[in-house]
């Protein structure tokens, strides 16, 4: 199975990921996706559906889904905020999710007024811990 | 032998591996005001007390000669329908659960869908639902998943809506945080206007319901309202009699915007007028259909056609991702009961009449009823209540109240329409009546007798 954790990352127990942006993105912008292990617990995704940008979401809030021939899945908030972009591509691309999920497969992005909640979210390492625990 | 799974032994076995004393334990959780209590139910019958009682039950209803429609219709079913619906590769209510093993029955029920879409003129139909009431109710959930420009989970319900229809989707959304506003009807036209949605134009409302042809047998503007309603950014829910299809405007090309109508957005309704009887209210199917764009928010199964390994066409469910065996709770639907046998039916009804088939049928019943209207409103004290042009059903004023007419007309084998003093109060002494194909001139004119002697017996006694 697939597992691929990249370290600079946070991640929830219900396998989304989060990326603090920098570079080009003001401060506050975060991107959201699911994880490898999700995608690849999932199967090929057949039709992925996106907040619309505008949206507020609080954090926990199913948000997105993705639905692969199996099941459909939600995809929850993992903070409170905005939705300022969501990946339009994944409409007519939703292999882009299997393909690359923590690039070209991002679901959406926020704007958040507060810090990422270090108690919430988990580190790479906790994250490869709860998964290697899960499987138990 | 008995034809019960489990042997005491094994049910005290399960128990104890679950750790319940009984299993009355197992629905502790459920309060015990809230339980049924004792049933009152007779003891067991052998097969040929059963059948005395059934036919003793069945001569009760005898052969009366019905002109009420209210959302069961009265059509000739040609023989072939039962026939071959009742054949063993045929007779069950269910989609089988190896479904893709039953390569027949997915067919038909692909064949189904197929004609459903031509006759609503949408892309996709779902494989069907439990009945035309509880179908409305789905739709109004569908709506509220799949109309992203609305947050206010309100829905316009107007009042020539079928009110059975109406009172279910209260039951069913309404507990589910939807709230329903009711349009008002024009009391001559025996339609809702334009002018009664206009003070809603601009506010947040998830969809808006449009019954053609409406409760009361009336013809709606459905352009004017479809194009309203999306002018507003709200969603068209179109409950329509699939039979009046054969004639009506497919709900699907419903609206007149410049650069092509966009069509309702969901349809849905009952399907028993396609080849199945009356059956004293039941079992019915419901059906549904939509365009492409939202069949993932759609509730029922769906069978698409495919290819196999080999590349021969075969046809399997599809689309199940979001199904209750899947996603439990979060299903699009719990209630999504596939009335299959009633489906098969409906589906040979229509591959054996064809388009030209059922609107003959359309036809004749429109006719029957313009005769019906016509005889009846000769008749001393009885007039036509509204304005509008029907389909196979309307509404006559009474100068005297209709249940004592209908009472007399019921002792001389006749079923003379539906009261509508309860849901309508505000309309008098009506009477909606309805003629199918099934009516004679002689059984038109057996009813105009009938009512013109009640009528001049109860003036006679007052």
């Amino acid at each position: 199975m697939s597992n691929n954790i990249p370290s600079d990352l946070k991640y929830t127990k219900s396998h989304e990921w989060v990326r603090q942006a920098h570079g080009e993105a003001p401060n506050g912008t975060l991107e959201i996706g699911i994880t490898d292990h999700a995608q690849s617990a999932l199967g090929d995704l057949v039709f992925v559906e996106v907040p619309d940008v505008g949206r507020t979401l609080s954090a926990g809030e199913a948000c997105a889904v993705v639905e692969s021939v199996k099941a459909a899945s939600d995809v929850y908030s993992p903070v409170a905020g905005k939705v300022i972009a969501n990946n339009g591509a994944l409409a007519g691309k939703p292999e882009l999710l299997n393909e690359d999920p923590y690039g070209a497969g991002w679901l959406f992005r926020l704007e958040s007024n507060g810090s990422l909640n270090a108690a919430a979210l988990m580190s790479a390492s906790a994250y490869e811990s709860f998964l290697a625990e899960e499987s138990k | 032998m008995a034809f019960i799974p489990h042997t005491p032994e094994d049910i005290a076995g399960m128990l104890d591996v679950i750790g319940a004393r009984s299993i009355e334990d197992l629905f502790d959780e459920i309060p015990k005001d809230l339980r049924a209590g004792v049933l009152n139910v007779p003891a067991p019958m052998s097969e040929m007390e059963i059948a005395r009682l059934m036919g003793e039950r069945a001569a009760i209803d005898g052969r009366p000669l019905n002109f009420i429609g209210a959302g069961a219709y009265e059509h000739h079913i040609p023989a072939p329908v039962w026939a071959i619906a009742t054949r063993g590769e045929f007779y069950s209510a269910y989609t089988p659960y190896q479904a893709e093993a039953s390569q027949g029955t997915l067919q038909l029920i692909y064949e189904y869908q197929s004609m459903m879409c031509a006759l609503t003129g949408m892309e996709v139909s779902n494989a069907s639902l439990y009945d035309g009431a509880s179908a409305l109710a789905e739709a109004c959930l569908m709506a509220v998943r799949s109309n992203r420009s609305s947050n206010s989970r309100r829905i316009l319900m107007p009042r020539a809506v079928n009110p059975t229809y109406a009172q279910v989707a209260q039951a069913i959304a309404g507990n589910q945080d939807i709230s329903f506003v009711p349009v008002d009807f024009d009391r001559a036209a025996g339609r809702t206007l334009l002018e009664a949605l206009k003070p809603h134009s601009g506010q947040d409302f998830t969809a808006l319901v449009v019954q053609q042809p409406n409760f009361f047998g009336s013809l709606e503007e459905v352009d004017a309202l479809t194009d309203w309603a999306h002018d507003n950014k709200i969603m068209l829910i179109a409950v329509v009699n699939p039979v009046s299809l054969a004639l009506l405007k497919p709900p699907g090309e419903w609206g007149a915007s410049v650069g092509g109508a966009r069509g309702a957005d969901i349809v849905c309704g009952e399907g028993q007028a396609l080849g199945v009887p009356l059956s004293s209210g039941g079992p019915y199917f419901g059906f549904m259909a939509t365009r492409m764009q939202y069949v993932r928010q759609m509730p029922g199964r769906i069978v698409g056609r495919t290819v196999d390994v080999e590349g021969r066409p075969g046809f399997s469910l599809t689309l199940q991702a979001r199904e209750q065996h899947i996603r439990r709770s979060k299903a699009t639907s719990n209630i999504c009961t596939n009335q299959g046998l009633m489906v098969t039916a409906a589906t040979i009804y229509m591959s054996l009449l064809g388009p030209q088939g059922l609107a003959a049928v359309a036809q004749a019943s429109m006719q029957r009823t313009a005769d019906l209207i016509a005889a009846l409103g000769k008749v001393t004290g009885v007039r036509r209540a509204f304005t509008a042009p029907h389909f196979h059903e309307a509404v006559l004023i009474l100068d005297r109240p209709p249940a004592a007419i209908l009472a007399a007309l019921a002792r001389r084998g006749i079923l003379g329409g539906l009261d509508l003093a309860e849901r309508y109060p505000e309309l008098g002494h009506a009477l909606l009546v309805c003629a199918t194909e099934t009516k004679l001139g002689a059984d038109i004119d057996a009813y105009a007798t009938a009512l013109a002697e009640a009528m001049k017996a109860s003036r006679a006694a007052a």
